[in-house]
């Protein structure tokens, strides 16, 4: 038996095992209780790594949860899949790669920048459901599994974004949040009971080999999209964003935009995966390319009014999601049209699936940064920061990648996934374009303003007394620094071997649902 | 809170044990009854519902040991995990102990009921782990809604804003 092939249960079943066994390394003392948490977030990572490149020399992995065999998907002549199945396809390693590695950042980070507060046990438990929940909707083969991670994510973040249940705001961002995601849980469910009750399976590829449109399907089309597109934060559903970024501590906001981003991966199946070419009608494209472009420049104009640094930044991740529904939604409008998807639909694809990746990296890094701002000066109002370049340097240089990052400028590796949206969208559009740089411009004015207010300036004498940054903190940020420097060095690489295969996963509904019913669907 | 009147506590020190022995049996037949762990660990945990209604929670919470149901939480879901863990040689899950059905058929020594393997014990690790979480859910909500007092909460270290 080979224990490549038990990679996507393990990396489901290893952040759970630290989750449950934190409460019993935190009687060890601090120490113990932190090694504990470094060694689950780095095999994690570690584990991830091997799925990727397990399934990018092998193809689609199949994984079922407690049969005989572990690929074993149709049991003795049986026409559906039974079973909880994992599958997990070159998009899903993708994404679970991108979530592992801001997961092993914020733990990090979290070690010094959280040492000062209480119920640490209770966080460290939380922080790695939260990794458990994210990781277990990237990697599901199984809708209603799907749910369940979604649940899970959203429960252990309620109460991570209430971490610090002193400040009001807290609670406030919390209860916010768990009124709104329980409101897309439940159309979640909904939706799936309707799939349920006309196919009479759960598994995304069964549902996707059976499915034909008829009145119930859009239903839950509809519930589906609207749902997961508040999960994701798109524009009209975005308001829960800024106050669960902002207020949550960094380390978590760091891996709460991954979250997010799962949201959005489901979003994606959901469109290609299941429904996919049965769903012939452009209104689903538009929709997703008219959410785009609104959350894009919406949330790119509250985000330069700002003065508080991670509300700041919470409004600009809503703006990249526009990106990347811009960049997905134009794939899916060239979908089963071989001669539009080559000339435009696919570098779409590529470059929204790239955004996914680049978003994770850098909005992460942006996040750690505002926390490391706030654990130096203890204020998050940008107004009462100045001179901290000379502080800390490091911080400073890393922030600039960061927003370098972000406002795509050109060596950077936001600009190579922006220029293939905008060379894609042009074809279809002129305005979607003009939309796109409009916002890039007005996302570069506003982390101006935050590197030239909290950064640059005259030494100021209430800055004097600001805290050292501690070597941790400095080592979660470093790791996403340099996969952001890594992307923006090595973007042919990145584009064929991380990417590419990505997005033709996307785009292979047929390849997704062969890998569980065989090829006689 | 006051306590109740010592006609209802009476009762309810009855009461709650009987919970706590109806409960184990939902959770011991989960595999094969209506119920489960899940049930019948929140039939488990009224046990401490009953207490705090009739004694009130100064008394109930100078009796209960945080720490226990912590430990009965942690224990469930561990021992949850390690059956998972356990079928690892087929896949993650796999009910290692289960009897075959050609087995189960040709041989009458399995007694009247199927033998249902890890399920059973997965079900009481379940029951296990949703005494001990409801249990300290139903303390905090009571310390929380009715004996909320900030400075008692005291050591609490959170978000200081300057």
């Amino acid at each position: 038996m080979n224990w490549h092939a038990h990679l996507p249960a393990l990396l489901l079943a290893v952040p759970l095992l630290g989750a449950f066994a934190t409460p019993v390394f935190n009687m060890g003392g601090k120490t113990l209780r932190n090694a504990w948490f470094i060694v689950i977030s780095s095999s994690v990572f570690l584990i991830a790594l091997a799925l990727w490149h397990q399934v990018s020399v092998n193809g689609i992995q199949v994984y079922v949860m407690g049969a005989e065999q572990f690929a074993l998907s149709l049991p003795s002549g049986m026409k559906l899949p039974v079973r909880i199945i994992l599958e997990v396809d070159a998009l899903s390693a993708f994404m679970a790669l991108a979530g592992s590695i801001t997961s092993l950042a914020g733990a990090w980070f979290s070690l010094s920048f959280m040492d000062r507060f209480t119920g640490l046990s209770r966080f460290v438990s939380l922080y790695l459901l939260l990794t458990v929940g994210m990781l277990g909707m990237m990697i599901t083969g199984d809708l209603f599994n799907f749910f369940v991670f979604l649940e899970i994510a959203s429960v252990a973040s309620y109460g991570l974004v209430a971490f610090w249940r002193d400040r009001p705001q807290a609670i406030e961002a919390s209860f916010k949040y768990m009124l709104l995601s329980q409101l897309a849980a439940m159309l979640v469910l909904v939706a799936i009971g309707f799939l349920y009750g006309r196919y009479n399976v759960l598994n995304m590829a069964a549902i996707g080999s059976l499915i034909h449109m008829g009145i119930v399907e859009k239903v839950a089309l509809a519930f589906l999209i609207s749902a997961l597109a508040l999960k994701c934060g798109a524009f009209p559903m975005y308001l829960w964003i800024p106050d669960a970024y902002g207020e949550a501590p960094a380390s978590v906001s760091c891996l709460l935009v991954t979250v997010s981003q799962a949201s959005l991966y489901g979003l994606f199946r959901v469109c290609f995966s299941i429904y996919g070419l049965a769903m012939s009608n452009k209104v689903v494209a538009w929709i997703l390319i008219i959410f785009g472009l609104l959350s894009m420049f919406i949330a790119v104009s509250m985000a330069v009014i700002q003065h508080e640094v991670k509300r700041l930044m919470a409004y600009h991740a809503v703006s990249q999601t526009g990106y990347m529904l811009l960049g997905v939604g134009v794939g899916l409008l060239a979908l089963g049209n071989s001669q539009a998807l080559a000339e435009y639909g696919f570098t779409a694809l590529k470059g929204g699936v790239f955004h996914i990746f680049n978003h994770a990296m850098y909005k992460g890094l942006l996040f750690l940064t505002a926390g490391t701002l706030y654990y130096m000066t203890g204020t998050r109002d940008l107004n009462k920061m100045g001179g901290l370049v000379r502080k800390s340097p490091w911080t400073a240089f890393m922030f600039v990648v960061a927003a370098a990052a972000i406002a795509g400028l050109p060596p950077m590796n936001g600009f190579a996934s922006k220029l293939l949206i905008y060379q894609s969208s042009f074809a279809v559009h002129p305005l979607l374009t003009v939309v796109a740089l409009v916002t890039s411009i007005l996302t570069l004015a506003s982390f101006v303003k935050v590197f030239q207010t909290a950064f640059l300036g005259p030494e100021q004498d209430r800055m004097a007394d600001v805290k050292k940054v501690p070597a941790t903190m400095l080592v979660g940020m470093g790791i996403l620094t340099v996969a952001v420097l890594l992307l923006t060095f090595f973007p042919t690489w990145a584009l064929s071997h991380l990417v590419e295969p990505a997005a033709k996963a996307l785009v292979d509904q047929a390849g997704y649902i062969a890998a569980i019913m065989g090829g006689a669907f | 809170m006051k306590p109740l009147s010592i006609v209802v506590r009476t009762c309810c020190d009855m009461f709650a044990w009987f919970m706590v022995v109806f409960g184990s049996y939902v959770i011991i037949h989960g595999d094969v009854t209506p119920g489960g762990g899940f049930q019948g660990g929140a039939i488990v945990a009224t046990f401490m519902a009953l207490l705090l209604v009739a004694y009130g929670g100064e008394k109930v919470l100078s009796w209960v040991k945080f720490s226990f149901y912590n430990g009965l939480l942690i224990v469930g879901l561990l021992l949850f995990l390690l059956f998972g863990f356990s079928g690892m040689a087929n896949s993650f899950f796999y009910n290692f102990l289960a009897v075959p059905e050609a087995v189960a058929l040709a041989g009458g020594a399995h007694g009247i009921i199927p033998p249902s393997g890890t399920i059973a014990l997965m079900d009481i690790a379940v029951g296990i782990e949703v005494t001990g979480g409801l249990t300290l859910i139903l303390l905090y909500m009571f310390k929380g809604t009715r004996m909320f007092n900030l400075i008692e909460m005291g050591g609490e270290t959170g978000h200081d804003s300057r």
